[in-house]
């Protein structure tokens, strides 16, 4: 079968009858017991979508309460210092959950609230998806449970404190490596017992289909955004433009990108930056760029990191929000027709991206984001001043305070 | 032909009696011991699953994690499972033995790769967590050609459209997964209640063998031993945790474990 985008329609929706995209990616691949509150899902968040007043309780959200639009900003400084392309950002972390991961969130609660669900429960890695949960379920009203592998619970601690403080039991994972992997397979395992009286939020576009669709439809409001206010400072979407994005599980990237898929390649091209790990280190969470095999993790088939015998491998990277040994069906798809290029930026170049970033600029990227940057500061030099770059800055970089005090000796708050 | 499967449940009936299956996880706490234990528990089980660990199980519990676990640990390879059976089946040669894990194991040893092993080995039957239908036609397709049995899977939420389609699917068994529940967790429903949903099941099709599996102990097995068959495997998966830590020798304990089981359902 040929891969191919179709245009016009959204990407989340060009999947087969089996949930799979370019009948290769994604699918359900779940224990039985899901397979009914899948199902149920899929129902309602098809019916939820051609629903006005769910749409108008979405933008309602949206506006007053994440305070869309995020703001996009020309970097001038970092322009003025690397001498090539103009950078610019859109600070989708300047909203009150200082992540992209408030969208999914809204719409999973709006949509736990139709099901009739009192409890809602999400895996996390760097903390930034638990905090999102905690804060928009005490909102609406809904009980949340978090789960978050040993590991990153010690290496993100102000996102622990900020959960509990919103009233959210963050339930330690000790199996495995103890990090974002084991989180959503724990978080997964919670769902299979109680998914009666349970609505489960998957914290990006990956698991079985309708979570990779959830989540890239509620995030594409940054591309939508994004859209209104280039053409605004523009007046039009600018002839050389390069989207670059951080990509772990791949649903910042998908929302940053999904307006912009149908354009020409040569007009408008994604680039994705995945987690390459410490320089010192085989080790990586970056299964697109170093041609990972194909696998089937939490539900959906999608290229992924692992033995010959298929076990999952293990994932080094120092931003806990980018350690999957996995990636979103989407990107797998978007990846092999040819539509967005990844490539990875290592701990340390994410970590020098961030110094150069937070000095020359009033913005502070958590260390996801900076592995975007880390890739737009190697290209800047060599592109004309009409490229435009424009970098998703989907995360503050408060959550990372203590790693970046313990590798830079400094952080300024 | 029956298969074997089919004759040990035809058996079983005739003594009045559910088939009792037994899970423990291949290279479990070795590759060595794990076969002595299966050698030695087959004489009181009738049918044995061995499940091949995957780093990531989302349906199992804590017990079959911490098989798993210790028997990647170990070095476990997938092609130790095939070695595995093939031993065992030259000395039980008519007892069935299903192989159980999850589906990118078989994804990546490739499906007709992984059916070949199996037919060599003696392999009798297979089941797949995450492989649910209508996800697995084409490889239960493929096992019945190969006369390897595909084990369907229901759950309390299969709805009953979709209990018709998989039964109708199904070859000559079919596990009924208890309640809601990863493997290993505390019985939440009464067995009164999980009967009748088994005698409803029964309904649909009263020829196809239907297991119970998912937190059967030996404190519950005795009020299920109603249906055509159970099975147990946290509970023994427990019991090697435990006779680790007591530097006990896994094999006997076991053996009196499933002794003790098979007691209780005669």
């Amino acid at each position: 079968m040929s891969l191919k985008i179709k245009k016009g329609i959204p990407l989340i929706d060009q999947h087969d009858k089996n949930g799979m995209w370019g009948g290769k990616f994604g699918g359900n691949f779940v224990p039985e017991t899901l397979k009914k509150p899948i199902e149920d899902l899929e129902k309602l968040f098809s019916k939820l979508r051609k629903d006005k007043s769910f749409i108008r309780e979405r933008d309602y959200y949206f506006e007053n309460y994440v305070g869309a639009p995020t703001p996009l900003i020309k970097l001038d400084n970092l322009t003025d210092h690397l001498g090539g392309a103009q950078l610019w950002a859109k600070v989708v972390s300047e909203n009150p959950g200082t992540a992209h991961k408030v969208y999914a969130c809204i719409v999973h609660c709006l949509i736990a609230k139709r099901a009739g669900k009192r409890y809602v429960c999400t895996d996390t890695g760097a903390g930034m998806q638990g905090k999102n949960l905690a804060m928009v379920a005490k909102k609406f009203g809904l009980k949340a449970k978090i789960f978050m592998g040993v590991r990153d619970i010690e290496r993100q601690q102000k996102n622990v404190i900020v959960m509990k403080k919103y009233g959210a039991e963050v339930i330690p994972v000790t199996s495995g490596s103890q990090t974002l992997v084991d989180a959503v397979s724990e978080c997964m395992r919670f769902w299979v017992a109680n998914c009666q009286d349970v609505h489960m939020v998957i914290g990006s576009t990956v698991g079985p289909t309708v979570f990779v669709k959830i989540s890239g439809y509620s995030t594409s409001q940054i591309s939508r955004e994004l859209k209104v206010q280039l053409i605004e400072e523009f007046g039009r979407i600018p002839e050389k433009l390069k989207l670059l994005n951080c990509v772990g599980g791949g649903s910042s990237a998908y929302g940053f990108w999904s307006e912009f898929i149908d354009y020409n390649k040569k007009h408008v091209q994604l680039i994705g930056v995945e987690a390459g790990g410490s320089k010192k280190s085989k080790l990586h969470a970056a299964p697109l760029s170093n041609n990972s095999k194909l696998g089937i993790l939490h539900g959906a088939k999608a290229y992924c990191i692992q033995d010959n015998d298929g076990q999952i491998g293990e994932t080094e990277s120092l931003s806990s929000g980018l350690d999957y040994p996995s990636v979103s069906p989407l990107h797998c798809f978007l990846k092999d027709t040819g539509r967005a290029e990844y490539t990875s930026a290592t701990d340390e170049e994410a970590l020098n991206a961030y110094k150069l970033v937070s000095k020359l600029e009033n913005i502070s990227p958590s260390l996801e984001p900076s592995h975007a940057f880390a890739t737009a500061i190697s290209l800047a030099p060599k592109l004309s001043k009409d490229t435009i770059l424009c970098i998703d800055s989907c995360g503050h970089s408060l959550k990372d305070s203590e790693i970046i005090r313990e590798k830079l000796g400094f952080y300024t708050e | 032909m029956k298969s074997e499967i089919q004759l040990t449940f035809e058996n079983c009936k005739k003594e009045k009696r559910p088939v009792l299956l037994t899970y423990t996880v291949a290279s479990d706490p070795n590759k060595k011991k794990s076969l002595q234990i299966i050698n030695s528990i087959a004489k009181h089980a009738d049918i044995i699953e061995l499940g091949f660990p995957h780093s990531t199980p989302v349906g199992d519990g804590g017990q079959i994690q911490t098989s798993s676990n210790r028997a990647i640990k170990n070095g476990f390879k997938m092609r130790d499972a095939f070695q595995i059976v093939n031993k065992f089946k030259k000395i039980y040669k008519n007892k069935p033995v299903i192989l159980m894990g999850y589906y990118n194991m078989i994804y990546q040893y490739g499906e007709n790769n992984f059916l070949k092993e199996c037919k060599k080995a003696g392999v009798s039957g297979i089941i797949c967590v995450d492989l649910p239908w209508p996800e697995n036609k084409n490889f239960a397709k493929k096992c019945k050609k190969k006369l390897i049995n595909f084990i369907q899977l229901l759950a309390p939420t299969t709805t009953k459209d979709r209990m018709k389609q998989i039964i109708k699917a199904s070859h000559d068994m079919v596990y009924y997964i208890s309640m809601l529940s990863t493997t290993g967790g505390k019985l939440k429903i009464s067995p009164r209640k999980i009967l009748d949903s088994y005698k409803k099941i029964k309904r649909i099709n009263s020829k196809k063998n239907l297991v119970i599996g998912f937190g059967i102990t030996d404190k519950t097995i005795k009020s299920l031993k109603s249906a055509d068959g159970l099975v147990v495997g946290s509970l023994l998966c427990k019991t090697i945790t435990n006779s680790l830590k007591m530097r006990q020798n896994p094999v006997t304990k076991l053996d009196k474990v499933v002794y003790n089981l098979k007691n209780k359902i005669l």
